[in-house]
C-alpha cells in the first residue's frame, strides 16, 4: 500500500498550495495599501500631517490649477462644501482654504474625512499641513462650521500635471450614546459596522461587550 | 513506483473484479467509482445549464424590445447576476471535471482516481451549494442583484441579506474545486500506467493537469474575497470600505487576481478535448504536440500577471495600462499557437464530419473570433469605449459558449457511445449541431454591434436605437436555447435506446488508450497497466494514425 501513502503525502503537499494562496489574498490587502501609499496611485498619498522645512524652493515658472470638492456618503447628514472652488498656486508655497460643514439636523454628528487626489501620481506631491481630516470631526446640532486646510504642492511634481483636485469624503462615526441596544438595527446604512471596527475599536467593543 | 504501482493493480485485481456497481440509488451517493461520479458531475453541469440557460431566456425576453415588459430591473439583476455563477461554476467547471473524472483514469491507464472518497465528497458538496445559491432568489430582498463579478460595495454594503447564502455557496464550490483539482494532479503525478512518460500524456490530461494548478493558486484568493465580503458585512471589518480606511477599488483587484485565471481554467480543458477529437476525423496525428503543451503552459503563467486589463478604467496610471494591455496582448501568442497547430492537423488530412467533428471545427472558428474580440478589449485606449459594452457581453460569450461550452458538447458527442456503448442519433446530432451553430452566431453576432454603438451591459432596458439588433439576439437566443431541448432528447435516447455498439474503437481513426477497453466502458478498468508499445502505439500524437 506505498501508493496510498505516496497519494496522501502528495494531497498533503498540494494542500498547502491552497492555504497558501488563501493566505496570500490576505496579504494583499497590506501589499496593496503599501504599494497604494508608497507610488501615491490611487489618489491615497498619506494622510500625515506635514511639517515644511524653513527653506522650501519655490517653482515660479509654473502654476497648478487646484480644484477643492467635497462629497458626501450616504448617511452622512452634514453639508460640506469649499469656500474657495478652484485656485493657481505655485508649487513650493503654502495656501490655505476654508472648508465648510453646517449640520441642520438636531442631532451631534461625528465624522470622519478622507480625502482622495487625482489624478493619482500627484498624490505624493500634495501636502497638507493642516487638515481636518487629521482628526474626526464633531458637530453640534446647527452648527456652522469652518475648517481650515492649509497645504503645499512639492516642485517635484511632474510638469505635465497642470490640474490637481482635492476632494472630500465625510463618513459618520457611530454615535457612542446611539451604539448600544437595538438602535443600530433601526438604522441599516447609517450604523455601519466596518467604522467601529477601524476609527473607533476599542469603543465599540466596549459597548458590545455592554449590550 | 513502476513495481509498487502494478502490486497495487494486483491488490484491487483481487479485491473489485468480482463486483460491479451497487444497486440502488445510494450507489450514486457512496460511489467512490470515477465513471460514476463523473457521471454525477456531468448530470449535475448539465442540469444546471438548463437552469442557467432558462434565466438568460429571461433576460433576452426582456431585451426583446425596449422598455420594461417582463420583470423588475431589480429581477432582471438577479437574473443576469445568477446566470453568470450558474453557469460559471455550476455548469461550465463541474462539466469539465466531470469529463476528468470519466477520462483521465482511462486515457493514462489507470484504474481510479488517485484520491476516491475525496472525489465523492467534492462532488456531494456541489449540489448543496447550488441550491444554496439558487435558494437566495426566495429569500428577502431577493438573490444577488451585483452582477457575477460581485464588486464591492454593491456586495457589501448596498447587498441584500441572502448575500451571505451566496458566500457560503461560493466557498463550498470553491472547496469542491480545489479538492477536484488536488485529487486530478495526485492522479496525474501518481497513478499513470508506470511506463507512460509526462510527454506521452494525451493533450486533454496535460491541459486538465495544468488547470488543476490553476484551480489550486485562483480559487483560494477567489474565497480569501468572499471571506472579506463575509467580514465586512458582519464582523465590522472594512476591507473595502472607504469610510474605514478599506478601498473598493482592492476588492477588483483580489477578485480579478482570481478571476483571470478562472478565465483560462474554463478554456483550456477546451483545447484539452479538442486536441483529442481533430486528429481523430483528420486521420493524422496531432501537429506540434509539444508545442500544444508549452502553450498551455505558458498561458497558465500569463494568466496570472494579466489581471488588471480588467480595470483599465478605474484610474490606473499610464505605465500600469501599457503593461496589462502588452501583457495581455502577449497570451494571444500561445493561443494562435494553438490554433495553428490544429489547423494544421486537419490540413491534408483525411477529414470526416462526424458530429464530434463538427463541433470541434465550429469551436476553432467561433473561439478565434471571441479571441479577436478580445484582442480589442485589451487594448487599453479602445477599452475605454468597449468596457462595460455589449462587446464585452458578446466577446466572453464567444469564448465561453462557442468555446467552452462547445467543446463540451463535443466531448459528449466524441466520448458517449464509449460510455454507454450506444450510438446516438446522427441526423439528429447534425440538426441539433446546424441549429445551434446558426443560432448561436444569431444570437451573439449583433450584441458585437450594440456594444460598440454604445449599449451598456446588465441593463433591463435600453434606448430605441438598440431595438433592432436585441431583437435579433433575441430570436437567435430562443433559437439555441430550444436546441438544447433537442440536445436533451439526443442524450437520453441514445443512453436509453441507442443503438448498441460493440467495438472498442467507436471512431474509426480515435487513438488513446480509453478506446481499448471494452464498450460500453466496463465499471473497472486497467486493473493491469497498459504497457509501453500500446501506449505508443495509441498515442494520438506520435507515429502515422
Amino acid at each position: 500500500m506505498k501508493q496510498n501513502n505516496i497519494n496522501r503525502g502528495f494531497w498533503i503537499k498540494l494542500g498547502l498550495v491552497p492555504i497558501g494562496m488563501f493566505a496570500f489574498a490576505f496579504a494583499l490587502v497590506p501589499l496593496y495599501n503599501v504599494f497604494c501609499n508608497v507610488t501615491g496611485l490611487n489618489g491615497r498619498g498619506s494622510n500625515e500631517q506635514y511639517i515644511p522645512s524653513s527653506k522650501t524652493d519655490l517653482d515660479m515658472n509654473r502654476r497648478v490649477t487646484v480644484s477643492f470638492l467635497a462629497a458626501q456618503s450616504p448617511g452622512f447628514p452634514v453639508k460640506l462644501y469649499p469656500k474657495t472652488k478652484m485656485m493657481d498656486v505655485i508649487p513650493g508655497k503654502m495656501y490655505t482654504i476654508k472648508y465648510v460643514a453646517e449640520n441642520h439636523t438636531a442631532n451631534e454628528v461625528t465624522g470622519q474625512a478622507v480625502h482622495s487626489v487625482a489624478p493619482g501620481e500627484a498624490a505624493q506631491y500634495f501636502k497638507k499641513v493642516e487638515c481636518f481630516c487629521f482628526t474626526r470631526q464633531m458637530f453640534k446640532p446647527g452648527q456652522v462650521k469652518e475648517m481650515p486646510v492649509s497645504f503645499i504642492i512639492q516642485p517635484a511634481l511632474d510638469k505635465s500635471v497642470r490640474d490637481v483636485t482635492l476632494s472630500y469624503n465625510f463618513f459618520r462615526i457611530p454615535d457612542e450614546k446611539q451604539n448600544q441596544g437595538s438602535q443600530q438595527l433601526q438604522q441599516p446604512g447609517v450604523l455601519k459596522g466596518a467604522l467601529k471596527k477601524m476609527l473607533n475599536s476599542s469603543d465599540s467593543v466596549q459597548n458590545k461587550k455592554k449590550g | 513506483m513502476a513495481t509498487t504501482t502494478s502490486d497495487v493493480q494486483i491488490d484491487i485485481d483481487a479485491h473489485d473484479a468480482h463486483h460491479g456497481p451497487e444497486k440502488g440509488l445510494l450507489r450514486w451517493v457512496k460511489t467512490t467509482n470515477h465513471k460514476d461520479i463523473g457521471t454525477l458531475y456531468l448530470w449535475f453541469a448539465f442540469t444546471m445549464l438548463l437552469i442557467g440557460g432558462a434565466m438568460a431566456m429571461v433576460i433576452r425576453a426582456e431585451l426583446f424590445q425596449p422598455g420594461l415588459q417582463l420583470v423588475e430591473p431589480q429581477f432582471f439583476n438577479q437574473m443576469t447576476t445568477l446566470h453568470g455563477l450558474i453557469m460559471v461554476f455550476g455548469a461550465i467547471m463541474p462539466a469539465f471535471v466531470g469529463l476528468a473524472n470519466w477520462q483521465i483514469p482511462l486515457m493514462i491507464g489507470a484504474p481510479d482516481m488517485a484520491l476516491p472518497r475525496m472525489n465523492n465528497w467534492s462532488f456531494w458538496i456541489l449540489p448543496f451549494a447550488g441550491v444554496m445559491l439558487l435558494s437566495t432568489l426566495f429569500m428577502k430582498g431577493g438573490g444577488p442583484a451585483f452582477g457575477w463579478t460581485f464588486y464591492a460595495p454593491l456586495s457589501t454594503t448596498f447587498a441584500p441579506e441572502s448575500t451571505d447564502f451566496f458566500i457560503f455557496a461560493i466557498h463550498m464550490l470553491g472547496f469542491s474545486s480545489i479538492m477536484g483539482a488536488i485529487n486530478i494532479i495526485a492522479t496525474v503525478m501518481n497513478m499513470r500506467a508506470p511506463d507512460m512518460k509526462l510527454m506521452d500524456m494525451p493533450l486533454f490530461v496535460w491541459t486538465w493537469l495544468i488547470t488543476a494548478f490553476l484551480l489550486i493558486a485562483a480559487m483560494p484568493v477567489l474565497a480569501g474575497a468572499v471571506t472579506m465580503m463575509l467580514t465586512d458585512r458582519n464582523f465590522g471589518t472594512s476591507f473595502f470600505d472607504a469610510a474605514g480606511g478599506g478601498d473598493p477599488v482592492m476588492f477588483q483587484h483580489i477578485f480579478w487576481f482570481f478571476g483571470h485565471p478562472e478565465v483560462y481554467i474554463m478554456i483550456l480543458p477546451a483545447f484539452g478535448v479538442i486536441s483529442q477529437i481533430i486528429p481523430t476525423f483528420a486521420r493524422k496525428p496531432l501537429f506540434g504536440y509539444s508545442s500544444m503543451v508549452y502553450a498551455t503552459a505558458s498561458i497558465a503563467l500569463l494568466s496570472f500577471v494579466v489581471w488588471a486589463h480588467h480595470m483599465f478604467l478605474t484610474g490606473m496610471p499610464i505605465a500600469g495600462q501599457m503593461y496589462f494591455m502588452y501583457a495581455t496582448i502577449m497570451i494571444s501568442v500561445p493561443t494562435g499557437v494553438k490554433v495553428f497547430n490544429w489547423v494544421t492537423t486537419m490540413w491534408r488530412g483525411s477529414l470526416t464530419f462526424e458530429t464530434p467533428m463538427l463541433w470541434a471545427i465550429a469551436f476553432v472558428i467561433l473561439f478565434t473570433i471571441g479571441g479577436f474580440s478580445g484582442l480589442m478589449l485589451g487594448i487599453a485606449p479602445a477599452d475605454i469605449q468597449y468596457h462595460d459594452t455589449y462587446f464585452v457581453v458578446a466577446h466572453f460569450h464567444y469564448v465561453l459558449v462557442t468555446g467552452a461550452l462547445f467543446s463540451i458538447i463535443a466531448a459528449v458527442y466524441y466520448w458517449l457511445p464509449k460510455w454507454c456503448g450506444r450510438m446516438y442519433n446522427e441526423k439528429l446530432a447534425r440538426i441539433h449541431f446546424w441549429w445551434a451553430v446558426i443560432s448561436v452566431n444569431v444570437l451573439f453576432f449583433p450584441q458585437h454591434f450594440l456594444g460598440l454603438a454604445g449599449m451598456p451591459r446588465r441593463i433591463p432596458d435600453y434606448a430605441t436605437q438598440f431595438a433592432d439588433f436585441n431583437m435579433i439576439s433575441s430570436i437567435g437566443g430562443f433559437a439555441f436555447g430550444s436546441s438544447f431541448l433537442l440536445l436533451t432528447y439526443i442524450i437520453v435516447s441514445c443512453i436509453r435506446s441507442g443503438e448498441p455498439i460493440e467495438d472498442e474503437r467507436v471512431w474509426e481513426s480515435a487513438k488513446g488508450l480509453e478506446w481499448t477497453v471494452a464498450t460500453p466502458a466496463p465499471y473497472h478498468t486497467f486493473n493491469e497497466p497498459p504497457q509501453k508499445d500500446k501506449i505508443l502505439s495509441e498515442s494520438s500524437h506520435v507515429g502515422a494514425h
